[in-house]
């Protein structure tokens, strides 16, 4: 075998004695390497966003949401549709081990009189462990106690969406809003979390005590969901584990019959958010994978006029003692040294393109690093697979024909 | 006897179509080590597919070539380019030089498809080879930069390169005014004084006269074979042609 070094510089050599043709040839690859990069890239960025979300939702979040009783396949009907109480609630506080918060969730809608106008919007009745379990913050103001949800006090907290509309130049600490018809006094606003991975906004919120919800808003006595988080991502599992043996002890469920209830935790929540993006991710690489391919088309064109217009050269080579296995390498050495070229301008373009992005748009583009080393192996791969054909038209050439060759 | 090539009913046979073309039809040949040989004829003759065989570029249809003592019948693709590297070196008529590359990388070429490595040194073979065709001053200039004689060299350097057992050429001067061919002619003749072994494929009479015997092809028989009675001498016809002053042009 020739020595790797002088193939290359030869190749290299006869690749600048043509040196537009070439960068033009490998344009293609440049464009192709480049569009899969920062595809990939605004798609892993979009998958970013949308996990970020998820995670504002809590930390180590568990959702216990109400679901019809059945016994052994047999549902009990309406009737027995089974939501929870604060008795379930207190329970799981006395006897659970591994979670860090439970809070019940109460939910009300409404319309929202106060301040400058009103708006329509969601109320949750919460315990204040719910603060922690769902990472709110409180931007001004102070979040309300146990004690106010003990004695039902008619206190509100104000999502940040919720305060803008209600008070857009006035500070809502301190005021008096009225949910449907009840009056209630701000004594926070929360600091604004943005979409949900889902797309809503969690901002358009109002957090009383659940007490108070249940009892001055809601009536009844049935709780909507719970919301827990457990102490460490690693027990997570275990937490809802134990939550759920609690909780059919509360519910008196016999063995066998099956859960009146459902556990769900964040990740399942991620999951299904992030699958709808890695698709996206994926239709948006192969798209852009396609230009590649016909990058590398335009590199097996120019090989094949090459091999042509180089008829005498390669009768040359071959009446001087070259074996048709080295006029192969040397046309695919040529036809992969443009393809890795091309690949290198184009992860160096991509980079740039990726930075401009995120400098100057909204759009949000991450560059993994797996995606350089890969689309360099692809596109040395495309080089070798398009350079292929033509190399081994160039290769079977018989010595007298291509000297001959005009 | 020091046959550097010997060649028994060598004969060659083209199939056009139905049509059977018989170019060779039992060429028996020896050259010794240090001849000058012409091979002349008409075209037809088929003295370029003889030059093709004993070039090892083209296989026979039949007989014996032993090159350098070593039958050449039945070797594969890759032996027969090893020994065109190694035992052969040709100049063509078109002087099928490398373009945009120059004199030096020309004359490096078969260096570098050298698998034996026996050239320690391939850029010292090549600056030695282009001194001994008397061009060691423009090794650094591309063939277009040339003029047709100097190319020429340059071809003959390339081929003294691999120090091969042979230098085929086939009519080397096919593309050269008289005064610059018989200039090719003296390098020839110049590397034959120093032991090399020299064929000359030419269709012309005066030019075959530089060589030492010549073989006359006639519908792929060899029709006459015979030593050069009164050689012509080049460096001599060509001082002639500066006393002239008329042949200028190259």
């Amino acid at each position: 075998m020739l020595q790797i070094r002088n193939l290359f510089k030869a190749a290299l050599k006869s690749l600048l004695k043509n040196s537009t043709r070439s960068l033009l040839t490998s344009l293609g690859i440049i464009i192709g390497v480049s569009a899969v990069i920062v595809m990939v890239a605004i798609g892993e960025g979009a998958q970013t966003v949308i996990e970020e979300g998820i995670n504002s939702l809590g930390t180590n979040l568990i959702i216990v949401f109400p679901g019809v009783s059945q016994s052994g396949g047999v549902s009990r009907g309406a009737g027995s549709f089974n939501r929870f109480t604060f008795d379930d609630v207190e329970k799981i506080k006395k006897e659970a081990t591994l979670l860090r918060g439970i809070s019940p969730v109460v939910r009300a809608g409404g319309q929202i009189i106060g301040g400058s106008g009103n708006w329509f919007t969601s109320v949750y009745g919460v315990s204040p462990e719910y603060f922690e379990i769902r990472n709110w913050e409180i931007d001004k103001g102070a979040f309300f106690t146990e004690r106010d949800d003990r004695s039902s006090k008619k206190v509100a907290l104000l999502g940040a969406t919720v305060a803008k509309q209600l008070f857009p130049d006035e500070d809502p600490t301190g005021q008096q809003i009225r949910i449907r018809n009840t009056p209630f006094t701000v004594i926070g606003v929360l600091k604004a979390k943005g979409q949900s991975g889902m797309g809503a906004d969690q901002d358009d919120v109002i957090l009383a005590p659940s007490t108070t919800v249940l009892y001055r808003l809601r009536g009844g006595r049935w709780v909507d969901m719970l919301n827990a988080s457990a102490a460490s991502a690693a027990t997570n599992k275990r937490a809802q584990e134990e939550l759920r043996s609690i909780l059919r002890e509360a519910h008196r469920l016999n063995e066998g019959d099956d859960d009146d209830f459902t556990i769900r935790d964040q990740e399942e929540i991620a999951e299904t958010a992030s699958e709808t993006s890695r698709v996206m991710t994926l239709l948006l690489g192969s798209i852009a994978a396609v230009s590649l391919i016909v990058g590398g088309i335009g590199i097996m064109n120019i090989m094949l006029v090459s091999v042509t217009e180089r008829t005498r050269e390669i009768g040359i080579r071959l009446s001087v003692g070259a074996r048709s296995s080295d006029v192969l390498v040397q046309f695919l050495t040529e036809a992969i040294v443009l393809s890795l070229f091309g690949g290198l301008v184009g992860i160096i373009l991509s980079v740039g393109i990726s930075y401009g992005l995120n400098r100057f748009t909204d759009l949000h583009a991450i560059i993994n690093p797996h995606i350089i080393w890969i689309s360099f192996l692809f596109s040395g791969a495309v080089g070798v697979f398009f350079g292929f054909y033509p190399a081994r038209k160039a290769a079977a050439l018989n010595p007298i024909d291509a000297l001959r060759y005009e | 006897m020091n046959a550097v090539i010997e060649t028994k009913k060598l004969t060659k046979t083209f199939h056009m179509g139905d049509v059977a073309v018989h170019a060779l039809r039992g060429i028996d040949l020896v050259v010794e080590k240090g001849e000058f040989l012409a091979i002349m004829g008409a075209s037809g003759s088929g003295k370029s597919t003889l030059m093709n065989l004993l070039g090892c570029l083209d296989e026979p249809t039949s007989g014996e070539y032993y090159l350098d003592g070593k039958s050449v019948a039945g070797m594969s693709k890759n032996e027969y380019a090893d020994i065109r590297n190694q035992k052969i070196g040709f100049v063509f008529q078109g002087f099928n030089l490398l373009a945009r590359t120059s004199a030096l990388e020309n004359v490096e070429l078969p260096l570098f498809y050298d698998r034996t490595r026996r050239i320690r040194n391939p850029k010292a073979a090549a600056l030695e080879a282009l001194e001994r065709v008397g061009l060691g001053t423009r090794v650094k200039h591309h063939p277009n930069t040339l003029s047709g004689g100097e190319q020429q060299r340059v071809a003959i350097a390339r081929a003294l390169v691999n120090q091969p057992a042979i230098i085929l050429a086939d009519e080397p001067t096919g593309n050269l005014d008289t005064r610059t061919s018989i200039d090719v002619l003296s390098v020839f003749q110049e590397l034959n004084d120093q032991g090399i072994t020299v064929i000359l494929v030419t269709h012309e009479r005066d030019l075959a006269q530089y060589a030492k015997r010549i073989i006359e092809m006639r519908d792929g028989h060899v029709l006459r074979d015979a030593r050069v009675g009164n050689r012509r001498i080049a460096s001599v016809d060509l001082a002639e042609f500066h006393d002239d002053g008329a042949y200028e042009l190259e």
